[in-house]
């Protein structure tokens, strides 16, 4: 299977700290990846790596998006990253909040939109046209997600578990071919967890976009994802199917402890 | 009891001011006559304004902090008045109307002397206008943007004093020299965090006076340039009066013509890019928005309008100098952004009217002009920092909904 | 060389003023993250505030030292109070507010302080009277440098040595320093962020009174708008030194007081505030952390 997200010996430094060291991850074409790894251990790092924020001391970052050509790009200028098609969400909830829910999502829209200053001005028949795209294709995107009844409140008045789906929403509003997100569930009642499980499998079946997920919970990770890669102190300390992860001796030791066997 | 630890805490607050103010406020020095003058009474009026202040004070904090309470319980807030009647058209017709009746008969009624003053306001509110866009929907606070307006005003009277060139063909000329200004200093100043750009756009804004103050081979220094003529009309010769009421309606059209391209611009895609740029830069870029490319275009947009506000100052005083563009120049027009509710037309407009106007028409404040804008700045941003025009989001119309807005049920 | 080395001592007196003043900006920064734009004014309070109990005392026929140490005492008093006032009104109920709000608040504080002395005293230069009494011993040199320097120079000296001890020894010190590394940390630990956040405000006020008195005796005159150039400058050696550094605010000082001095003594006098902004807008751009300061990538 092809890969979409290769990454090969990625270092990150900073000043002294080393955060990554020669981490190596590939996501394949339709796959849920789950990469976990206790407080510190640098996987939001990896994202940002991924993404654009930072541009990693050493090693290689692939993508090949489905129906392109492989290219390499570390440091890329983090908006070129969400062109190229990687959509992501945020550790700590970094929605625009006093825009309203569809405004939000209509925000990830913009990097597939046209218009520019002179089309805003005088508003002519192209323009309106793909103004009222945006609004229709956000809209639809909501009702997936199902936010399609708090359309016109605003972000910052969601309840938490809403404002991490929105973020999702809002990131799939960039037709992205991989959606990283960064611990989803984090702050969700068992409930609104049970409804994102179902919502992250069905992105990936219905959508084809490819899930690369930084996750703590261990129900969802063990449910859902195909591979599972496991960091600790910016080292890659193994990877696997969750059943192999499950039964790693080194994971366990350096992890899980007795969490997941209890 | 409660009312009477209140009443223990203003007057200590009192006694306080009255202590502190008491250098500045009641001795004064005339170091040449070798005489000390004593003010008692200030110290008095000192005394029982910061008593019955501190009560007002005091409620406004309570209050605020009552609403974020109530907000943060997640109780859905009013629509606030201002918005409901904005909202109503049988209210907000009526009104347009007559306020476009009195615009019209202005002139015709007032004195060429009001029908200035009412022009400076008009100004200002095409200033706000500009600079609302830098600092209300991007977010970028610049501090500088009198550099532009001075750009402006100086390629008026520059070009027309060497080569003649008439107020028409300039406008247009200031506006583009605005926006490459715009892009030229906006720049540099894209990467830095929101409190540096503000101070570095300071320091540009005081470059430039500087140097037109100093190199007066090019800009005739501090002395200024003179004789900078009137708007043209087809080459129709015009009293003074007359000429005062064709800018005014000229300042009219050019203030519509604003609102209509900033409201165009506002609800576009390049609008909703500057918002989300404010509310998150990371979180903008992640989704796809070009920083740079988002930023210049606000910084330039913004800096048109000072432009073209540039050449018509130059056109109305008909002599300008370096002294006309300094800091507080700047820190005025973000006092009306900041009153009007940064990112609201409606509250720039207010807000340039309340603060152009009530100097000129309340004869006792005339001196406090400058002291009315600091303060405005520090009482808003404590207890009104949206302003007192609310910027309420916008609802979309799409398929799932009629035509209205609202849901048809299904 | 006479030429280099009056440039260089006169360097010297500006930088050390730029230092006193910039030592209020860069705690208060390294505390709340806020550029204090008020800080100028309160510095020019404390002139005016000297001015006018220097005045009152010399008409009552006192004379000599003792009028300097007093009405320094007094200005130093007032500015504290003043900055100690105008946290508490204009940034503390903004402390949840996003960035750019109490900066904007900080702006108008600066404003309405500078019309306040406008309206209440005079728009007028005033003549400020030499209180540094002239040192015999400096004679022979005031070619080079005058007794009011001199004093400038030593003062910014010890004080910086006073506040860099007060700052590592006390407990005062202590708990400012917790505060500006980490201030959730700090307020978990039993720190009142609020007492250290006042203290902080008051010591560089105080700071700054010294700074002008000591200017305003140097230069001779003032008026209600010295606190706008003097504040920025002093905001340009603390961004130079790497604001929320002390030993920065000093090395700035120097630096942003031998640029100018070299700059208008050598380029051209008429430029002379030219030389100060462009560091800043340079400095800001090209070195954002200053010549002490380490660049840090955000954290995400
Ligand atoms: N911008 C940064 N500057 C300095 N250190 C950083 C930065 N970003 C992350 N780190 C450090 O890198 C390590 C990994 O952090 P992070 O990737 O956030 O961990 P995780 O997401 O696995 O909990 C931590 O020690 C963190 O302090
Ligand atoms: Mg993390």
């Amino acid at each position: 299977m092809d890969s979409v997200l290769e990454v090969n010996g990625t270092t990150m430094d900073f000043g002294g700290l080393r955060a990554l060291h020669a981490v190596d991850l590939q996501v394949r074409q339709g796959e849920i990846v789950a990469l976990i790894g206790p407080n510190g251990a640098g996987k939001t790092t990896f994202f940002n790596c991924v993404t654009g924020i930072y541009d990693p001391t050493e090693g290689d970052i692939f993508i090949s998006p489905p129906g392109g050509k492989r290219r390499r790009i570390n440091g890329i200028k983090i908006n070129r990253a969400a062109e190229l098609g990687m959509a992501r969400t945020f550790q700590n909830v970094r929605l625009f909040p006093n825009m309203t829910v569809l405004e939000n999502v209509m925000i990830g829209r913009h990097c597939r939109a046209k218009a520019g200053v002179l089309g805003a001005i005088f508003r002519g028949w192209d323009t309106r046209r793909e103004e009222q795209e945006i609004v229709d294709h956000s809209y639809e995107i909501l009702v997936k997600i199902g936010l399609a009844d708090q359309v016109d409140e605003l972000a910052k008045n969601l309840p938490y578990g809403a404002q991490r789906r929105l973020e999702i929403a809002r990131a799939m509003a960039t037709e992205p071919f991989l959606l990283l997100l960064d611990e989803p569930a984090a702050g969700m009642n068992p409930r609104e967890t049970e409804a994102l499980e179902e919502l992250i499998v069905q992105i990936r079946d219905e959508e084809k976009i490819s899930i690369l997920m930084i996750e703590h919970d261990m129900k969802i990770v063990m449910s859902i994802s195909d591979r599972i890669f496991v960091l600790d102190y910016g080292e890659k300390i193994a990877e696997g199917t969750p059943a192999e992860i499950r039964e790693n001796p080194v994971v366990i030791k350096a992890y899980l402890g007795e969490d997941v066997n209890a | 009891m409660k009312a009477l630890s209140e009443f223990k805490k203003a007057l200590i607050i009192s006694l306080w001011f009255m202590l502190l103010t008491f250098p500045i406020m009641v001795i004064r020095v005339n170091t040449i006559e070798k005489v000390v003058e004593w003010r008692w009474r200030n110290m008095a009026f000192i005394g029982i304004g910061s008593f019955l202040l501190s009560f007002v004070w005091r409620y406004l904090l309570g209050r605020k902090e009552k609403g974020r309470k109530l907000a943060e319980a997640g109780s859905v807030e009013a629509r606030p008045f201002s918005r409901r009647l904005l909202d109503e058209p049988r209210i907000y017709r009526p009104a347009l109307a007559a306020v476009t009746l009195f615009a019209v008969a202005f002139p015709f009624l007032f004195s060429s002397y009001q029908t200035n003053i009412m022009t400076t306001a008009l100004m200002y509110v095409m200033l706000g206008l500009g600079l609302n866009i830098v600092v209300g929907l991007a977010g970028l606070l610049d501090l500088g943007y009198v550099a532009f307006y001075a750009v402006g005003a100086y390629s008026y009277a520059l070009l027309n004093h060497h080569f003649g060139l008439g107020f028409w063909a300039i406008l247009p000329v200031g506006a583009l020299l605005g926006v490459l200004f715009g892009i030229l200093l906006g720049f540099p100043v894209l990467r830095l965090r929101g409190d540096y750009l503000a101070i570095v756009t300071l320091g540009f804004g005081e470059i430039i006076r500087l140097i037109l103050e100093n190199w007066n081979e090019f800009s005739f220094g501090p002395s200024g340039i003179a004789n900078i003529p009137r708007p043209g009309l087809f080459g129709i010769q015009m009293s003074l009066n007359e000429a005062t009421i064709y800018l005014y309606f000229l300042m009219i059209a050019l203030c519509l013509f604003t609102i209509f391209v900033v409201n165009r611009l506002q609800d576009s895609r390049i609008g909703r890019a500057w918002i989300a740029l404010r509310e998150d830069e990371v979180a903008c870029q992640a989704m796809g928005i070009d920083k740079t490319k988002t930023k210049l275009t606000a910084f330039a947009l913004g800096a048109t309008w000072a432009g073209m506000v540039g050449v018509i100052f130059a056109a109305k005083t008909t002599f300008i100098n370096p002294a006309s563009f300094t800091f507080l120049e700047s820190a005025m027009i973000l006092s009306i952004v900041v009153l009007g509710g940064m990112g609201s037309i409606i509250g720039v407009i207010l807000g340039a009217f309340i603060l152009i106007l009530t100097p000129e028409y309340l004869r006792a404040f005339s001196n406090y002009r400058m002291l009315l804008f600091g303060t405005t700045m520090v009482l808003m941003m404590v207890f009104r920092p949206q302003g007192i025009v609310t910027n309420v989001r916008r609802i979309y119309k799409f398929r799932a909904r009629g035509r209205d807005g609202e849901p048809s049920q299904a | 060389m006479d030429y280099f080395l009056e440039l260089l001592l006169g360097g010297l007196t500006r930088g050390s003023i730029y230092a006193l003043i910039a030592l209020g900006y860069t705690m208060v920064y390294g505390i709340i993250e806020l550029i204090n734009f008020a800080h100028g004014e309160i510095y020019m309070i404390g002139a005016f505030t000297a001015l006018i109990v220097a005045s009152v005392l010399t008409m009552n026929g006192m004379t000599g030292i003792s009028v300097l140490i007093l009405a320094s005492v007094v200005a130093v008093l007032y500015s504290a109070a003043y900055g100690f006032t105008v946290e508490k009104i204009a940034y503390k109920p903004l402390r949840q507010a996003p960035r750019l709000s109490p900066l904007i608040s900080a702006i108008g504080m600066s404003i309405f302080l500078q019309n306040y002395v406008l309206l209440a005293q005079t728009s007028d230069y005033l003549p400020f009277p030499n209180l540094i009494p002239v040192l015999p011993f400096m004679e022979p040199y005031s070619q080079l440098m005058g007794s009011t320097e001199l004093v400038i120079v030593l003062t910014t000296t010890v004080v910086t040595v006073i506040l860099t001890l007060f700052i590592k020894f006390t407990k005062i010190g202590k708990a400012m320093r917790a505060t500006a590394q980490d201030r959730s940390m700090a307020m978990l630990t039993g720190v009142n962020v609020n007492r250290v956040i006042s203290n902080t405000f008051i010591i560089g006020s105080a700071l700054a009174a010294i700074g002008g008195v000591l200017i305003a005796s140097h230069v001779g005159r003032i008026n209600f708008y010295i606190g706008f150039i003097a504040g920025i400058k002093a905001f340009t050696a603390a961004v130079l030194g790497g604001i929320g550094s002390i030993p920065g605010a000093v090395l700035g000082g120097l630096v942003l007081g031998w640029t100018e001095s070299f700059a208008t003594g050598y380029v051209s006098s008429d430029y002379e505030d030219v030389f100060a902004f462009c560091l800043l807008v340079l400095i800001l751009i090209f070195r954002p952390a200053g010549l002490l300061g380490r660049s840090t990538a955000q954290k995400v």
